[in-house]
């Protein structure tokens, strides 16, 4: 399968969206060539503006442009964007809840070589808990662009993750159709249902074929918007399959497990597993390497599910 | 100035003051000190210089002013109450459950609030954002930025002042209320941001010191100095008086974030009926 990394799609997508959108403008925080938003820096160069190693203040020159009227992304990686710059983004941002696009890379674990201090396994958490804000996980090249696209549409300020690693590209774009807030199932099943987002989700894929191939036939889940989420999807999982399995690559407190829970415990409490980042840092290493490490693959979902079925 | 407008702005002013005196008074709590140390200068810009419009508050081409310095929202809250934006009565409302008088300035709430801020340093960000668009689309527009002596102790402002040059942002123009005074007490003692001027300087900023931000003549001397640079954003040091206009709060650390009682309020008012009636004769 052809892979491609979701931070290329963003960079691409940004170029898609200029020749619908002549109100665009992309700021970076000297991180273009890596981000990709370079792609649109070259394509248009008098609409992409570097605000240099200052990320407070590009989230607030950000919100400046969204109150004038005009479409505004603003990059950096995942860790500075949502980390160092995460009250702007809720006062700036957040509060006047004013249109601005945070498009983040280099998300999680498999940020790779860089080690812990680059690897931010907290973004959504944080991200999610700004009231109004939007939350979005690609999983794949064609997800990824089919929501910038989208998202340049919806009017509020909305954080999207993208990452470093080049993950399989599942999706066909010809048939493909974003929608924000509405989950995808990619495949039925009765015994249990794995619900993944963003990398994880082509990882779930493969474990769902590998526990059909042992006789458990469970339902697959892609969750690429995380606020709001899908509770009618969630529920009506948990209803006719009884157990949850979550998998993303970011800490098991407050990401997509907890989202998903939030919704089972309130409306049909079933037992949720949450795969990912166990409340720890990460470290230096090959991020396929680090991904098999904290368990983000399709041979441990398949360990987990199996464990939870008691089989 | 001619003295008319002098005098109509020194009147608007002490309205201005009295609407600050109003508003903490009744919401039991706020910040008149550094409120009244702005007046001047933010009565001058929306009842002089800025093109503004009360019946058209979102106009796309007006004039932005982002009050860096959040917490001194009722001093613009009075001015935009002079200015017609909504009534004067509602100042009374400050702070209270659903009054649109949030604590800090929040946009969308009220009719001339250009962006939402309290959170200090944030303000020049924004209003750096709003310059570089009005540039990008070469809208006349202008962007003028208020912030707090003691706000500049924020990184974030010297981020947005290397930006502002960066990008030669000479619509906007930046106003430091140099009061002298901070919540823990005087500026230079709890962490000097001194040397302003030449730190704007050595940011590639064009300095306008003011000597007395109470005078008219000087702020206008100053502003349309401002008008007149191009190629680099403008930063105006005022020199201002915390407290300006209450005798016994001027000055006074102990002023920055306190309500007058019962007692302290009929001084207040009383204090400045008088200088409005000296006005008016």
């Amino acid at each position: 399968m052809e892979k491609k990394a979701t931070r290329d799609s963003y960079g691409e997508a940004l170029v898609m969206l200029a020749e619908k959108r002549p109100d665009l403008v992309v700021l970076d925080a000297d991180l273009a060539a890596a981000t990709k938003t370079g792609t649109f820096k070259k394509a248009y160069p008098d609409k992409f503006f570097d605000c240099g190693i200052a990320e407070a203040n590009m989230m607030g020159v950000a919100a400046g442009i969204a109150s004038t009227g005009k479409l505004v992304f603003a990059s950096s990686f995942a860790m500075f964007a949502s980390g160092r710059a995460f009250e702007i983004v809720r006062n700036s941002i957040g509060y006047p809840h004013l249109n601005v696009k945070i498009g983040a890379t280099h998300a999680g674990i498999s940020v790779g070589e860089d080690g812990a201090s680059h690897q931010c396994n907290e973004d959504i958490a944080l991200m999610r808990a700004i009231p109004g804000m939007t939350v979005i996980n690609p999983a794949d090249d064609v997800e990824a662009k089919a929501a910038v696209l989208a998202m340049a549409d919806y009017v509020g300020p909305t954080y999207m993750r993208f990452g470093r690693l080049a993950v399989p590209i599942f999706n066909d774009p010809s048939t493909y159709k974003f929608e924000v807030g509405k989950g995808i199932q990619i495949k039925d099943g009765k015994d249990v249902t794995i619900i993944a987002t963003g990398l994880m989700v082509a990882e779930a894929i493969e474990a769902g074929k590998a526990l059909a191939e042992q006789g458990i036939d469970a339902r697959i889940i892609n969750i690429h918007t995380i606020k709001p989420i899908d509770r009618e999807i969630i529920v009506k999982a948990a209803k006719e399959t009884g157990k949850i399995i979550t998998v993303e690559e970011h800490s098991i407190i407050g990401g997509l497990g907890s989202a998903v829970a939030d919704v089972v415990t309130e409306e049909c409490p079933v037992p949720v597993i949450k795969i990912g980042v166990k409340d720890v840092f990460g470290h230096s290493g090959p991020a396929v390497d680090l991904l098999k490490e904290f368990g983000l693959c399709a041979e441990n979902i398949v360990a987990v599910t199996k464990a939870a079925l008691g089989k | 100035m001619d003295a008319l407008l002098k005098k109509q702005l020194e009147i608007a002013a002490t309205k201005v003051r009295m609407g600050v005196i109003e508003g903490v008074h009744s919401a039991k709590a706020g910040h008149p000190g550094g409120s009244l140390s702005v007046a001047d200068t933010l009565t001058y810009l929306y009842m002089h210089r800025m093109n503004v419009d009360p019946k058209n508050p979102d106009m796309p081409d007006r004039d932005r002013l982002v009050l860096s310095k959040g917490h001194t929202a009722p001093a613009l809250y009075a001015v935009l109450a002079e200015r017609g934006f909504f009534p004067a009565e509602e100042l009374k409302t400050l702070r209270k459950i659903g009054s649109r008088l949030q604590g800090h300035p929040s946009m969308g709430k009220l009719p001339g609030i250009d962006m939402s801020t309290g959170s200090l340093g944030q303000g020049i960000s924004t209003a750096c954002g709003m310059a570089l668009s009005g540039k990008i689309s070469n809208e006349i527009y202008k962007v003028y930025a208020v912030l707090g002596d003691g706000e500049i102790e924020e990184g974030q402002v010297w981020e947005a002042a290397m930006f502002a040059a960066h990008y030669k942002l000479d619509n906007l123009v930046a106003v430091v209320d140099n009061n002298g005074l901070q919540i823990d007490g005087r500026i230079d003692e709890v962490m000097s941001p001194y040397p302003i001027d030449e730190k704007f300087k050595a940011f590639g900023w064009h300095v306008i010191n003011v000597d007395d931000a109470h005078d008219f003549d000087k702020l206008e001397k100053a502003f349309n100095e401002a008008e007149t640079v191009l190629n680099q954003p403008t930063v105006i040091i005022q020199k201002s008086v915390k407290g300006k206009g209450v005798s016994y709060m001027e000055n006074q650390v102990g002023w920055h974030g306190k309500a007058p009682n019962d007692e302290e309020y009929a001084v207040a008012i009383k204090e400045l009926s008088d200088h409005l009636a000296e006005l008016e004769k």
